[in-house]
């Protein structure tokens, strides 16, 4: 075998040009591979929008739809709880609800919902993914004579209050997700599905 | 010998066009159906007239809703109104994201027709368009069956003539040299030829259910061609580059 | 390995990695220093072929794994699922079917290579003996992947051949129920076959792999001339007709990669049904134990073998001829004799075998589509003489034989498959059976026979003492 007269630049080229077109053919075959991996056509349809009808909630009671198959919270708040959502600020991580991604643009308010009535909620802890137990009763005597109503995660102890907002020192870091949701009439919201505004009250 | 290797490869490439065995049990002439999936309109009509004709005792189970509607161009709201005919528990209709079901149960279906209808997703894939187009061409009038039709491509079929009104009627009759042809004695709502362009929108239609993704395989097919000849030839050179080295 | 003092010391993390493990002596074994002959040709690129094959149905296979459901139930919906639903199913999908025709393709031209070139013999028995081991596996493993899909031919082919069993005298019955876990072919059968097919048949394929290429590099590659590289080394001990591996058959092998993906995509996209051979038109209906399809052929890759088992009558000894149809490939290499490796050197008759054995294997495989006429089965068996008596000749060829002997051992072979047509004779068939009694006859004549008048049709080359270019 003799080495005389061997063009390396030549060789170097065409080793890298080969490696290159040859790597990105392997890139791909394995985009579709891990494309495959997403959430199929069957889980999107699993996780339409659902429809809730707000008429039947009494007040102070929570009710509980799949959404995605997560539990979703809808909660009428009665007067008194909504007046303790301000009381309690000073005991909260994040009571202005400044953490974007943990709830749509027309929920970044104080009662964290479209109607300070009607509070949507998702039911599942920000730490580890339990669902928190309800709460709603004030001045609970387990919780405490400050407590305003909310929920207490019974995996590692997170206490939310009537927003879902966090207390601070908890597990816990953020408040708990309000997912997109609109009114479709004055007593029907559909949750999963926004507008831009969030619809109309 | 390269000779040999080469015809050896032709052989293999012909044997592999060739189709192997046809499914369907029928040994006659079969029409050409000549559909094009590409065809958005005709799959639109197909696919209101499967809707409007079949999908009261046909499943397509396999399909859902929406993605056929994005398929052949229609909206979701579309999809809604036209062909969601199924309720769920509560009566509502379905979501437009559910697979295409029936509400007929098999048990009722097998007294009314002997059979259960099949479900059509695959069909096209099980027997071929060119069958599927001879097939719901070849309904003739036969007072001994139940439902007073029979079928020249699939005979004592449970199926009723469900396009007679669009079709009028056929009878089977006998020519000087003894050969069976169909004969048009009752003229129904369509021309023949209007007949034949809606049964071979139909077919267009469970042609592209039976393989949604048929046209952009082909499609992507092509780009891989094109990249895997430019990958061999760079893999040619660099081979060539190396192999002076041997003597 | 002895070191090279060309050889730096090599330190940093690759240095690290050696004191530890033989990472750059793996390298060189079997790479960068395993000196293969450099006159290897089109033949020899269906190994690495069968190995990318294996990689691509390894991870195509992962992914249908993670989609598809073994319940009968959901089988067939959950391969709908995968089509649909799943983004991208169909592609990896169709990658898998087309790849499972497409093993065999590429192993079926790998063995043809062995025949060809004599890559069996002395001192590669073991090379033989583990691949043919792997085709045996690989068959276990592609009847276990065909069920899966729950069709009405994954059901009903899959009945046809566990019900092979039952012909067993005596236990049958009983282990085909013990096979199928039920009392017909079901729920618990389509679970353990996916066991097999997913778990336990793969990890046996790759622990054959591996020990047949262990067996390669340990005596060296064979190639076209038959000629052993080895026994010509120059100064520094490297066969003077040898080439490393590594970069020469990487870089050519690359090459071969990209023409077979070209062919395998060109299946994926254009016709992944690939003609109904690799996806049958009755495997769209979903699997009725109540129904059976007009025709159940097995796929391609098994048909050949499947008419050896249909021109016998007698059902158990179609079964045993179909085993014995496997198991006689494995001791060709203590059949042929031959000293030399190389058809190139062999005689005409030798070449004529081989290649008659090659038609009859092709043919064998169309008949075995075929519904079972009476000229279908009568051909079959008239194929099936010829598959097994290519193995006689094997041996017969093994030397230049005496034309007393050649005479009468064609007489005597001659003798007993036409007492079988005088016993089967029916006078409806007489034409068929007459006329396809030539086809054996006039084969063993052609390289039994006619060497003994012409001597040059029976009288191998001298081969050379190194490969020629």
């Amino acid at each position: 075998m003799a080495n005389q007269g061997v063009n390396r630049g030549r060789r170097r080229f065409l080793v890298a040009a080969t490696s290159v077109v040859g790597g990105a053919g392997v890139a791909a075959v394995a985009a579709p591979m891990l494309a495959s991996l997403q959430p199929s056509a069957r889980a999107q349809a699993a996780g339409a929008p659902v429809e809730v009808a707000l008429g039947e909630i009494e007040p102070g009671q929570r009710i509980s739809v799949e959404w995605r198959g997560q539990p979703v919270w809808v909660v009428r708040r009665t007067d008194e709880m909504i007046e303790g959502l301000s009381r309690i600020t000073d005991r909260l991580r994040d009571p202005n609800s400044e953490v974007e991604e943990q709830q749509p643009p027309y929920a970044q308010n104080e009662h964290r919902s479209i109607d300070p009535e009607f509070l949507v909620v998702i039911g599942i802890c920000t730490h580890l993914g339990c669902s928190p137990t309800y709460r709603p009763e004030i001045g609970d005597p387990e919780m405490g004579a400050a407590w305003q109503g909310g929920w207490l995660c019974g995996c590692h102890g997170s206490r939310f209050d009537m927003a879902g907002r966090v207390y601070s020192n908890m597990p816990a870091a953020t408040n708990l997700v309000i997912p997109p949701y609109k009114y479709l009439t004055d007593d029907v919201i559909l949750v999963g599905e926004d507008d831009e505004e969030g619809g109309t009250v | 010998m390269k000779k040999l290797i080469a015809a050896t490869f032709v052989g293999l490439a012909a044997l592999l066009t060739m189709p192997a065995a046809s499914a369907a049990g029928y040994d006659g002439d079969l029409m050409s159906a000549n559909v094009d999936v590409s065809n958005q309109n005709a799959l639109q009509r197909g696919a209101r007239l499967f809707a409007d004709n079949c999908m009261g005792c046909h499943s397509t189970k396999y399909e859902r809703y929406n993605r056929v509607g994005k398929g052949i161009g229609l909206t979701e709201e579309h999809m809604e109104e036209h062909f969601v005919f199924v309720t769920d528990e509560e009566g509502d209709p379905v979501g437009v994201g559910s697979l295409m079901e029936i509400a007929m149960e098999d048990d009722y279906a097998e007294e009314a027709f002997g059979v259960v209808p099949p479900d059509l997703t695959l069909t096209a894939r099980i027997h071929g368009e060119d069958w599927l187009y001879t097939f719901l061409k070849s309904f003739y009038r036969d007072e001994s069956r139940p439902l007073g039709a029979n079928n020249a491509v699939f005979d004592n079929v449970g199926m009723p003539h469900v396009l007679w009104h669009k079709q009028g009627w056929q009878e089977l009759v006998e020519d000087e040299d003894g050969n069976e042809r169909l004969e048009l004695v009752e003229s129904g709502s369509m021309s023949p030829t209007e007949y034949d362009r809606a049964v071979r929108d139909i077919v267009t239609y469970l042609s592209y259910i039976g393989e949604p993704v048929q046209l952009e395989r082909q499609r992507i097919g092509v780009f891989v061609m094109i990249f895997l000849a430019f990958f061999t030839v760079l893999a040619y050179f660099l081979k060539k580059e190396y192999w002076k080295d041997v003597h | 390995m002895a070191s090279n003092p060309d050889e730096k010391i090599q330190g940093g993390f690759l240095g690290w990695v050696d004191a530890r493990f033989p990472l750059s002596q793996m390298w060189n074994d079997h790479l960068a220093k395993y000196y293969a002959p450099k006159n290897f040709n089109f033949w020899y690129f269906f190994g690495s072929l069968a190995l990318l094959v294996l990689v691509i149905q390894i991870v195509t296979g992962i992914f249908l794994t993670m989609f598809y459901k073994p319940d009968a139930e959901l089988a067939f919906s959950s391969v709908e699922y995968i089509m649909r639903d799943v983004e991208w199913g169909w592609l990896i999908r169709y990658m898998h079917s087309t790849g499972a025709s497409m093993f065999f393709v590429v192993v079926y031209l790998h063995m043809f290579r062995a025949l060809l070139y004599g890559s069996y013999k002395k001192p590669r028995e073991l090379i033989w003996i583990f691949g043919m081991l792997i085709y045996v596996v690989l068959m276990a493993e592609a009847f276990a992947g065909y069920l899966l899909p729950w069709g009405q031919m994954s059901y009903w082919g899959a009945q046809v051949i566990v019900n092979l069993f039952q012909t067993i005298p005596y236990i049958g019955p009983e282990l085909v129920t013990w096979i199928r876990g039920d009392f017909l072919l079901s729920d618990a059968t389509l679970n353990r076959f996916f066991a097999l097919h997913v778990v336990a048949l793969p990890l046996v394929l790759i622990l054959l792999v591996a020990a047949h290429i262990i067996a390669l590099h340990e005596v060296g590659s064979n190639n076209p001339d038959g000629v052993e590289i080895k026994a010509h080394k120059d100064e520094n001990g490297l066969p003077k007709d040898g080439i490393p591996f590594h970069p020469y058959y990487t870089v050519k092998d690359i090459v071969g990669v990209g023409v077979f993906l070209i062919v395998f995509f060109a299946i994926v996209f254009f016709a992944p049904e690939g003609g109904g051979y690799f996806l049958k038109a009755d495997n769209f209906i979903p699997s009725d134990p109540l129904v059976t399809p007009d025709l159940i052929p097995p796929v391609w890759y098994f048909t050949s073998m499947y008419s050896v088992l249909r021109s016998i009558p007698d059902p158990f000894l179609g079964v045993v001829a179909m085993g014995a149809a496997v198991v006689i490939l494995f001791v060709i290499p203590w059949l042929d004799r031959n000293p030399v490796k190389s058809m190139r050197y062999r005689s005409f008759a030798a070449k004529f075998n081989l290649a008659v054995f090659v038609v009859a294997f092709v043919i064998l495989g169309w008949l075995g589509l075929q519904q079972a006429t009476t000229a279908v089965s009568d051909m079959s068996l008239r194929f099936a003489q010829v598959y097994f008596l290519f193995f006689f000749l094997l041996w017969f060829l093994s030397r230049e034989r005496s034309a007393g002997f050649s005479i009468l051992a064609f007489l005597v072979l001659v003798a007993i498959y036409t007492f079988y047509d005088v016993v089967r004779f029916d006078p409806d068939e007489a034409s068929l059976i007459m006329w396809g009694w030539l086809i054996p006859t006039v084969y063993l004549f052609v390289t039994m026979v006619a060497p003994v008048f012409a001597r040059g049709l029976g009288r191998d080359r001298a081969v050379p003492q190194r490969v020629t270019s």
